[in-house]
């Protein structure tokens, strides 16, 4: 019951926001959201240690073995965390979103948009069910579309669209994986698309391995994988950033989240079977995203191109499967989250100064506008993995646990973190230092607002805080790794060095 | 030796026979208000008597139902069975929205959609004087009746001979309905005279299909062909088989609009008044389908693997050429067209996967391929009923064009349009998806793994032009220079229009029932 609450309310609260106007709007969705915030770090509280307690499962569509099912493990529960504090964040940072003259829609559309995918993707980490998963899965698709459409800058309409398609495809195929896991699920006796259910069914290697790869390819779209990304840089360079942020930050979770839940619970020995490809597409994937924010001169396209590397740490730490590198992955999906929206949204603030995301319009920033450098600076330090942030941490972790299994790949990773501080470092030699030009001085010469900065603090202090105190989360995140790959029946490689023989 | 003296009379099961006599009566009693009645009233009295008379036809089919059997009546001529029901009650629900919006008035000024005077000559004197006297065609609704008995009929006939004469009696008031359009006249008769001709080729190939099963098997009941497949008596005959089997295809995948048979649907779509395309796109497709899978699954059930790969070849067909073409469309009317191909390759999907009911199967092909009638059907009135109320100069405004901006000037009728393609493109929460859900299950449980994935694939390419309606509606604006109005339509509409979303979305987030009783009612009798 609490969690049908939890995630209906934001979706309860899109209905009403959408029917008010102004200000009015503005401050009930902010309200829902805040109450979401509650509700959600109250049952995450609640959750840890007795979630069965939660737990809810009604049969919903019998023909078709749907059951209305939500649950909120441990790994669900750090989702659930980082949307619930991300969506108000984001309605900070984009509160005069109106104000601004290039978009089509109110504030109020919005703030009402967000809410609605706020409690989709909130049904998307809760779900039990793989066909309630994906509903919400392709549902939070068309709210974040009429975010990047409505509220977007330059080259909105074709990035929406670019962006759907790719979304579509990839959700399709996963309905042809669900379909077919249907199908095997008939064979077996009563049909049920319980995620857990669908774990316990026996499949032929060839027919497990097909319909992995189609579920596998949904995910690979959402956490984009070299290949399949070319629409993150074209969404994230033409939505503002506050959409970019609720995108980035909390829906390609999705992807990561459902390679954990979905493909390593009902396909453990596919997962096993693919998994030197996919690492080093994982690599391949960093690498290249590495190499393309070195090269970007859009600073929003610069910092989607960072998530596409960090999506392929997080994708190489899942599949190296083992409970460390998985933990680390699990954190670094809401490390990620924090460190990208802070990221995207002080690029947002000097964007909407400047009017320009080019890197070269900037320079000696921080001779006119201290404390906005000094929250750009820490974002940039977040996502190159300075130890004391919390994603050096997820790094580290997942090169610890994957280098027992996979020496040579791990190190190719190496190569990705010193690629970030290359890129990380530039842009703010170019944007930040150097000698303070004309339009700088007159454009970007007001420091960041009491209101901007409220937006980003609480995140800088996540971000901190997790570097310093990871044990809490990670005793969590490390209990759900631990179940997941027990549950797959994975077990960890024995140490190759014994402490003994000295 | 046949003595012609001693013909039996027939037998006449009357009550379960009740929605076809009642459809009868009423298109009768309808011609005769034409004759005797004055013209003031008509339109009042004919709408009514025939929502009423598709009403009892209802009424009668659920009272049925009570203490159903299934059974073969009038002489085994009828097949009397779940899918049966199912069909003619789905084709009387279209049929309901179709005399809605064959009644509306509002939108046009107070004149319907259809010519004042349908026989006069397209800007004759004749014309100008009947659109003077505010004349109208009330002849639409007798027609309409007609029409939806022999939909009825063709879902059940069970009987080679009465399946060809229900083809005729559904299609013939079709062909007259669609050059009645009381704009852009030239256009609707060229439409109406295109259905004409290349439907009765199709009827051609139809009979000629009949006329070889029965050389095949020596009978005219559907069960005499597939007792003689599964006899196997007949190798020698096997071409006849064949040869019948793929001509009486040609017939049904012509009316169900499927490529290389689609040629008909733009130019119709387009031309045919829109009440008329509305009506036609989904009931013509429902008692196709009916006919089809009754045909194929019953007669021919034997020879599937024989007729599996046709299908699954003219599905992927439909699908790539109704998506493909449907991008460059920029007429909503058209564009519709093309959409109902894709469509119409989607239902042969689930056809083509040949999953019949009985133990341990959930959704069958007859369910999901019922169930998927139905969403489109609930999406495709309404659309229609909105298509009439979006107006400029001089008629419809079914450019995409002139509905750019609407999510702005008219968010309601918007939002409802975009629940409307939205179901149509199969995004989750709406009917539609279900509907595509149950096809690919079925499907899948057939063995067409393939078939899924290229259905998936094209749709995704469906998703496009559909979005291109959505994108034109909520982030562009109107052209300087257009004018384009929202006309508020009659109770007639608003309900079509109010009954279809509430049904996309109910049938979109609790599906389970509806679904459960399809599937429970999709055995054919043997």
């Amino acid at each position: 019951m609490l969690l049908t609450i939890l995630a209906l309310l934001p979706i309860f609260g899109a209905v009403i926001v959408a029917s008010l106007r102004g200000d009015v709007a503005k401050l009930v969705g902010m309200g829902f959201a805040l109450t979401t915030l509650v509700v959600g770090v109250t049952t995450a509280i609640l959750s840890f240690g007795n979630a069965t307690a939660l737990a809810i499962s009604v049969p919903w569509i019998r023909p078709i073995g749907a059951y209305y099912a939500l649950d909120m493990m441990p790994m669900d529960a750090m989702l659930v965390i980082l949307t619930v504090i991300l969506v108000p964040v984001v309605f900070l940072a984009e509160w005069h979103i109106d104000r601004r003259d290039d978009i089509r829609g109110t504030a109020s559309g919005f703030f009402s948009l967000a809410l609605l995918m706020e409690g989709l993707a909130l049904i998307v980490f809760l779900a039990g069910d793989l066909l309630l998963f994906y509903l919400a899965f392709e549902a939070t698709l068309i709210p974040i579309y009429f975010m990047i459409g409505r509220f977007g800058g330059v080259g909105r309409e074709r990035a929406a669209m670019k962006f759907l398609l790719f979304s579509l495809a990839g959700g399709l195929v996963l309905l042809v994986g669900l379909a077919g896991l249907y199908a095997v699920s008939v064979q077996a006796g009563t049909p049920s698309l319980l995620i857990g259910d669908l774990g316990g069914l026996e499949m032929a290697p060839a027919t497990a391995n097909w319909l992995f790869v189609a579920v596998f390819f949904a995910f690979a779209v959402k956490a984009p994988l070299v290949g399949l990304h070319s629409w993150l840089p074209d969404t994230a360079a033409a939505a503002t950033p506050g959409t970019s942020t609720l995108l980035v930050g909390v829906l390609d979770k999705i992807g990561t989240f459902g390679i954990i839940k979905i493909c390593l619970v009902i396909f453990p020995e596919s997962m096993q079977w693919a998994a030197p490809v996919v690492l080093v597409w994982a690599i391949v994937s960093m690498l290249f995203g590495a190499l393309m924010a070195i090269n970007a001169t859009d600073m929003l396209r610069l910092v989607s191109y960072t998530s596409i590397s960090h999506f392929g740490f997080m994708v190489f730490g899942i599949f190296a499967l083992t409970t460390q590198s998985m933990t680390g992955s699990i954190f670094y999906m809401l490390n990620h989250g924090f460190s990208t929206a802070a990221l995207f949204l002080v690029v947002g603030f000097l964007v909407v100064r400047r009017g320009s995301a080019d890197i070269h319009a900037f320079g000696g920033v921080q001779k006119v506008a201290p404390v906005l450098a000094g929250y750009f600076l820490l974002a940039g330090l977040s996502a190159l993995a300075l130890p004391g942030m919390s994603s050096f941490v997820s790094e580290f972790l997942v090169m610890a646990g994957s280098w027992q299994r996979y020496p040579v790949q791990t190190a190719c990773l190496v190569i990705g973190m010193v690629l970030a501080a290359t890129y990380v470092l530039r842009m703010y030699k170019t944007t930040m230092t150097g000698p303070v030009t004309e339009p700088v001085q007159e454009q970007v010469s007001h420091d960041l607002s009491l209101r901007e900065k409220a937006a980003v603090f609480p995140l800088i202090v996540l971000l901190l805080a997790l570097g310093f105190f990871p044990k809490p989360a990670l005793q969590i995140i490390d209990e759900a790794s631990t179940g997941f790959l027990s549950v797959a029946g994975i077990t960890d490689p024995t140490p190759q060095l014994k402490e003994g023989g000295r | 030796m046949i003595n012609a003296l001693e013909i039996q009379a027939p037998t006449i099961e009357w009550v379960p026979l009740l929605p076809l006599i009642l459809l009868f009566a009423g298109a009768v009693i309808g011609v005769l208000i034409e004759a005797f009645v004055p013209r003031g009233v008509r339109h009042a009295l004919q709408s009514a008597l025939a929502l009423l008379t598709i009403l009892g036809a209802g009424a009668a089919v659920l009272v049925a139902l009570a203490d159903f059997e299934p059974a073969k009546l009038a002489m085994d001529a009828i097949a009397y069975d779940g899918p049966t029901l199912v069909f003619w009650l789905l084709l009387l629900l279209f049929g309901l929205g179709g005399v809605a919006l064959f009644a509306e008035r509002a939108v046009g000024d107070g004149q319907s959609a259809f010519a004042a005077s349908a026989a006069a000559v397209p800007g004759s004197p004749l014309e100008r004087e009947a659109v003077r006297l505010k004349r109208e065609q009330t002849e639409v609704f007798p027609l309409l009746l007609f029409s939806l008995l022999g939909m009825l009929l063709f879902a059940s006939a069970n009987d080679l001979i009465l399946l060809f004469v229900s083809l005729e009696v559904f299609s013939l008031p079709l062909y007259l309905l669609s050059a009645m359009a009381r704009r852009r006249r030239l256009l609707s008769q060229e439409a109406g005279l295109k259905y004409f001709l290349l439907g009765s080729l199709a009827s051609g190939f139809f009979l000629y299909g009949i006329a070889m099963l029965y050389g095949f098997s020596g009978g005219l009941k559907l069960t005499d062909v597939a007792v003689a497949i599964d006899s196997q008596a007949n190798e020698g005959t096997h071409v006849l088989l064949i040869l019948g089997l793929v001509l009486m295809a040609v017939g049904l995948l012509f009316k169900i609009g499927a490529v290389p048979f689609h040629a008909w649907t733009p130019d119709v779509y387009m031309g045919a008044p829109t009440p008329v395309t509305g009506f036609m796109a989904i009931a013509t497709k429902t008692a196709a389908v009916a006919a089809l899978l009754r045909v194929f699954y019953v007669a021919l059930g034997g020879a599937a693997w024989d007729w599996q790969p046709v299908f699954a070849t003219v599905a992927v067909l439909s699908m790539l050429v109704g998506a493909v073409i449907a991008i460059w469309q920029n007429d909503l009317k058209r564009l519709l067209a093309y959409s109902a191909i894709t469509h119409a390759g989607f239902i042969l999907v689930a056809v083509t996967g040949a999953v019949e009911a009985g133990e341990g199967v959930f959704v069958s092909s007859v369910g999901a391929v019922a169930f998927y009638l139905l969403t489109y059907g609930v999406a495709t009135l309404g659309a229609f009923g909105l298509l009439m109320s979006v107006r400029r100069a001089g008629g419809e405004a079914t450019l995409i064009s002139d509905w750019k901006g609407l999510g702005r000037s008219n968010p309601v009728v918007a939002g409802v349009m975009t629940l409307f393609f939205l179901s149509f493109a199969g995004i989750p929460l709406t009917a539609g998806f279900v509907g595509k859900l149950a096809v690919f299950v079925a499907a899948f449980q057939g063995g067409y793994g393939w078939l899924v994935v290229v259905a998936i694939i094209m749709s995704v390419v469906a998703a496009y032009f559909y979005l291109k309606v959505i994108v034109a509606m909520w982030f562009q604006s109107l052209d300087e220079g257009t004018e384009v109005v929202v006309v508020s339509p009659s109770p007639w509409v608003w309900t079509v229009v109010v009954v279809g979303a509430l049904a996309t979305v109910i049938l979109g987030l609790l599906p389970g029932g509806m679904l459960d009783v399809m599937n429970g009612f999709s055995e054919f009798i043997r």
